[in-house]
């Protein structure tokens, strides 16, 4: 326990000591919020509740899912190795870099709520507080991923592999356009992605419709990917050379 | 301090290590020698637990490194060749996490890296990044990492590399000072054979994965017939290299 809290303080000392990149990993879904969102508004497709969901989840992706990138760098300069003699077990070698990837994914979700209040968003307090909370076990997954893609990936093919895998996921998850519009075959495909379930369940969070389907799938979906997520990162962790 | 017993390790088809026994005795500073690629990385990495071993028994500071590899990491310090520390982050902060891993709290860490880096000729270093530091300050900074938890037993690979000719002499001071002082054992790699004569109680040779001679540098050169621990070395190791030259 002292050692989990002892890796996270440090990580998000770190990470809160670096303005630029805390600013620059949600940058994308900031700038579909200003530059997209209020075309969006406009389109009849649905108002700022429908896509502020479909933000957070791309903000998961860009922000956690990319956060695996810091253990590149951990492990060429040796520092991983470090810590890896140490009696500390490997989840928590794991969890303490994880947490700190959803402490920073949560400030830049209510950032990203807040600036959408001020354009024009409304949704019940429950609601998005509630949508914080699935994001952030959504962003467990994803940074346990993300590790674990760093881990297993060589070095220099992290950045562009995982930064090409983002577009797909987020196009299929429906963020930007909800899939109701989408012809039957990419209708298929998205459902074979996990946050298609995560971006409906947090639109119904947003809409206050709390008793839906689409929710408690978004819930199940969320879980299921972050204690898959952490398995395989842990698997990877206690491997060698990790 | 040490006892393995028949230790390989094979990576696919290469047989990095092929069989090793080794004893080492508490308060010994012991040499690991031998030419690139021998393996010696590969035998310390197994030896600190980074490394599963894939055969063979070891009891390192008295814990069995396959049954309780945590307790094995809890009594060891570990230098890895390359350094430890990114060069964009305080040193400071980096320590202080490293000491808390061992289950200190934040004062006792703080505490005892203020300590540790003075003892090392390192004072006032805790807000700098190794970026802004020499080669012999860096390898001293390597060190105080692996001695923030009092290890019974400390690895060192290649402690001295690539570091001017005062720096390794101040190095080794250090080493042979924790040795005196806190009964500190050593097992640590190198390249420079004088290094190993002048400081190391006993060396051990390793080529192409098996030890190919073991004793104290004295034993070695008349056992050899040899003047320096160089002579011994280039008699015992490449014997493959100058076969295939001879052929």
């Amino acid at each position: 326990m002292t050692a989990l809290a002892a890796l996270t303080g440090h990580y998000l000392r770190v990470a809160f000591g670096n303005r630029f990149s805390l600013v620059f990993s949600a940058l994308q879904p900031f700038l579909y919020l200003v530059l997209f969102g209020p075309l969006f508004d406009r389109s009849g497709v649905g108002s700022w509740a429908v896509l502020v969901p479909g933000l957070l989840v791309q903000l998961g992706l860009t922000s956690a899912g990319m956060s695996g990138f810091s253990i590149v760098f951990d492990q060429r300069f040796g520092v991983l190795e470090r810590l890896r003699v140490t009696p500390v077990s490997r989840v928590t070698l794991l969890l303490g870099r994880v947490l700190k990837d959803s402490v920073v994914l949560l400030v830049q979700a209510v950032a990203i709520i807040v600036a959408a209040y001020a354009l024009g968003l409304r949704a019940p307090l429950a609601g998005v507080l509630t949508a914080l909370l699935l994001t952030t076990v959504l962003s467990v997954g994803m940074a346990s991923l993300s590790y674990t893609a760093a881990l297993t990936l060589r070095q220099e093919l992290f950045a562009p592999v995982m930064s090409t895998l983002v577009v797909p996921l987020m196009l299929l998850s429906g963020a930007l356009l909800p899939m109701s519009l989408a012809p039957a075959w990419l209708d298929v495909v998205s459902r074979l992605t996990p946050f298609r379930y995560a971006v409906e369940g947090l639109r119904a969070l947003f809409a206050g419709s709390y008793a839906s389907p689409a929710l408690l799938w978004g819930v199940i979906v969320s879980l299921a990917f972050a204690v898959l997520g952490v398995t395989l990162g842990t698997r990877r962790f206690q491997k060698e050379n990790a | 301090m040490i006892h393995a017993r028949g230790l390989t390790k094979t990576f696919g088809p290469v047989e990095a290590v092929r069989g090793i026994d080794l004893d080492v005795s508490a308060g010994e500073i012991v040499g690991f020698l031998g030419p690139n690629g021998a393996g010696k990385t590969t035998t310390l990495r197994m030896l600190t637990t980074l490394l599963r071993p894939t055969s063979g028994t070891a009891t390192v500071a008295g814990a069995d490194l396959f049954a309780d590899p945590t307790a094995v990491r809890r009594r060891i310090g570990y230098v890895a060749q390359g350094g430890a520390f990114a060069p964009f982050s305080p040193v400071g902060e980096e320590l202080v996490l490293q000491a808390r891993l061992y289950g200190l709290n934040r004062e006792q860490a703080r505490e005892r890296v203020t300590t540790l880096l003075a003892e090392l000729d390192l004072p006032e270093v805790e807000e700098r990044t190794t970026a802004t530091m020499s080669g012999g300050q860096k390898r001293r900074l390597d060190i105080a990492i692996g001695l923030l938890h009092r290890p019974e037993l400390l690895f060192l690979d290649e402690p001295t590399t690539g570091l001017d000719p005062q720096s390794r002499a101040n190095l080794w001071e250090h080493v042979r000072r924790l040795r005196e002082r806190d009964g500190l054992t050593v097992f640590l790699t190198t390249h420079y054979l004088e290094e190993a004569d002048a400081l190391c109680d006993r060396v051990l040779i390793i080529d192409h994965g098996r030890i190919v001679a073991e004793g104290t540098p004295d034993e070695l050169k008349s056992e050899h017939g040899a003047r320096t621990l160089d002579d011994v070395f280039l008699a015992v190791t490449g014997r493959e290299l100058r076969e295939a030259a001879t052929a």
